[in-house]
């Protein structure tokens, strides 16, 4: 187990930056997750330090060592494909005994057969290990295809959105497994997702990239509770932020062009009145749909909460952010 | 309510279909019967008029392909000790003795090593080419696919002077590997074409799993894209194998005596008095069968789509 560290890392696809001028440090034994939306880099961040691609400038190194020279398979990371990626030619027992018999891992055939058996376990698909690959479910397939990367113990786990192609209870299971084994091998996993829950839930350290640029690093409650800007703010929040033009409801701090306001940061039954539009109760809770001064505004309400459209609510903002006219956090 | 489906065709429609399919395996099928039954047929029956489709089975042309005879009269049979085996026996009938084996099974020989020699070679140099054209970037790709298959747009025989001079003078005239050195560069285009679409169909992400899990890139090709690409080398194999396998024109233009292939020879198969058919028809049955069974070998990796759902697009 080792840091993985990426020093002004930028790469070019043709016109295309994907990724500018990163820098990143994966801590030994730490969860990192990176947030963004399609085509923010992410998955280019891992595939560069897979080795799968090569940075046009900056350096890549685990445990202190620079791998840029290495192959993929000098540099001791395992990886997690978003799609299945299965060896569809073999079994299931087979797919999971690829990376050892691999001329860089060499594992004696005991070996082999004891890591196999334990993470067939741990994964659930003991059962299954003499199916053909291309006989299970998509659950299960993603489950083997984690399971090949748990066999080995690599300096450092790349996951690419492991979980996105799952159904919701096993996703909920698995991400629950994946933390669990985690923190038992003490391994370290930089994993990429849109998944909110996923990257509050099993990050310690979270990575919000826009654009190819890492616009801020830090821990899960920082980034949702003290976001640099904007658009760190909409990464994370069900229902979203609502973002307004910044003196809708008063004097605004100067400078401040937008306030951001998060179902927290609005207090219901004072203030100034606004009208129901929409009650949606989802069970677990109620999201309340506002017209305010010409402005939608979403919110939480109470789950039993009493309001129905096109009743009057009154609501005061309560600490919240504002942002200036670029979207940086005005303090 | 009414049973319309847009998958499932109705029973008049699999009807047409099945009567379409049977009329056109019965028009292919009909000329080799024929070939079939003509291997079987003795001289007389084998060019009767009308045709003969009821007849008495003979092996006779099977003996005259394989073997050279000669006619004797009645007193000089006489003389002869009596024949040994049953095809001495048979020939013996036709007052004929057999002097020696013809050079068919040389001739079939030849057409053997040339064909699976090109076919391999073909296949072989075809699949590193393509995975090569598939994966890598390799300056002017698209124009060196292009001029890949320029070759085949004209006849090869087209160029059969060029090609004739320039085996002379290599000295590759009547040999073995200059056909199959042939053969495979007719073939490599439509190897590398075709094996091009097999390997780009077969994903990326196979390739970069097996390097992250600790193989080298042609480790990963060994391992990963070739089991996966078995039924597109199946498929390429098969073709080059029969285009090799029934090639006529540069045979004759290029192979007299060592390395002549069956195509050229069956046809000048002589019988005494004229063109021994049941001989020619017994030579093009065993000439058929060596792609039969290769193609019925190969036949599994023909239908099935082993790739089939393993990786969501």
């Amino acid at each position: 187990m080792a840091e993985t560290v990426l020093s002004n890392v930028t790469k070019r696809f043709g016109d295309t930056l994907a990724v500018r001028d990163m820098n990143l440090t994966v801590p030994d034994g730490s969860f990192v997750v990176l947030l963004g939306p399609t085509g923010a880099g992410k998955t280019t961040t891992l595939r560069l330090i897979a080795g799968l691609e090569r940075p046009d400038s900056g350096d890549i190194s685990i445990g202190g060592r620079s791998v840029l020279r290495d192959m993929p398979a000098q540099r001791n990371v395992a990886m997690v494909f978003q799609q299945y990626s299965l060896y569809p030619h073999l079994s299931v027992r087979a797919n999971l005994e690829f990376p050892l018999r691999s001329p860089a891992l060499r594992t004696p055939e005991d070996e082999i057969a004891r890591r196999v058996g334990e993470v067939a376990e741990v994964l659930g698909i003991a059962h299954k290990l003499d199916n053909r690959a291309t006989e299970l479910s998509g659950g299960e397939m993603q489950r083997v295809s984690i399971g090949r990367a748990l066999v080995r113990e690599p300096a450092l786990f790349l996951m690419d959105e492991p979980l996105s192609s799952l159904d919701a209870k096993l996703r909920a299971d698995l991400r629950i497994e994946l933390k669990r084994i985690q923190q038992d091998l003490g391994a370290t996993l930089l994993y990429v997702t849109h998944d909110q829950i996923e990257a509050m839930t099993m990050a310690t350290h979270v990575g919000v990239l826009n654009a190819g640029v890492l616009v801020q690093f830090g821990s899960p409650r920082e980034i949702y509770e003290n976001p640099a800007s904007e658009y760190v703010a909409s990464r994370l929040g069900q229902p979203r932020i609502n973002i307004l033009p910044a003196d809708l409801f008063g004097a605004a701090p100067a400078g401040a062009a937008t306030i951001g306001l998060r179902p927290e940061h609005l207090f219901i039954g004072e203030g100034q009145e606004a009208s129901v539009i929409r009650v949606e109760h989802l069970g677990d809770q109620t999201r309340l749909h506002l017209r305010f001064n010409g402005h939608d505004i979403v919110t939480l309400a109470d789950a039993h909460t009493p309001l129905r459209a096109g009743e009057m609510v009154r609501i005061r903002p309560d600490d919240p952010l504002y942002f200036d006219a670029d979207g940086n956090r005005v303090t | 309510m009414s049973a319309f489906s847009i998958t499932e065709p109705t029973r008049r429609q699999k009807w047409i279909a099945g009567i379409l399919v049977a009329l056109y395996a019965l028009i292919t099928v009909m000329p080799l019967v024929w070939i079939v039954m003509t291997g079987f047929k003795t001289g007389p029956d084998s060019i009767a008029y009308p045709p003969k489709v009821v007849f008495s089975p003979s092996l006779e042309g099977y003996v005259n392909l394989f073997t050279t005879q000669t006619r004797l009269t009645p007193e000089q049979i006489e003389t002869l000790p009596p024949p040994e085996t049953w095809y001495d026996r048979l020939v013996r009938e036709r007052e004929k003795t057999i002097v020696g084996p013809s050079r068919f099974g040389q001739r079939f020989l030849n057409s053997v090593v040339i064909g699976f020699g090109s076919t391999f070679l073909s296949v072989f140099l075809g699949t590193l080419a393509a995975y090569a054209f598939s994966r890598f970037k390799v300056p002017l790709k698209d124009d060196l696919l292009f001029f890949i298959l320029s070759t085949r747009m004209m006849p090869p025989i087209a160029a059969a002077i060029p090609i004739f001079l320039m085996f002379r003078t290599l000295g590759l005239s009547d040999t073995r590997l200059g056909m199959i050195l042939l053969y495979t560069a007719v073939n490599l285009s439509l190897a590398v074409w075709l094996l091009k679409g097999f390997i780009d169909e077969i994903p990326r992400e196979y390739e970069e799993a097996a390097l992250i899990d600790g193989y080298t890139r042609f480790q990963a090709f060994y391992k990963v894209v070739l089991p996966q690409a078995a039924t597109g080398i199946a498929s390429t194999a098969i073709f080059c194998l029969i285009f090799a396998w029934n090639e006529y024109a540069f045979a004759v233009l290029l192979t007299s005596g060592n390395a002549q292939t069956a195509p050229p020879f069956i046809p000048t198969i002589i019988g005494v008095g004229g063109l021994d058919w049941p001989a020619v028809a017994a030579g093009a049955t065993l000439f058929l069968l060596p792609v039969m069974i290769f193609t019925i070998v190969l036949r599994k990796h023909l239908l099935r789509g082993i790739t089939f759902g393993a990786v969501r697009k």
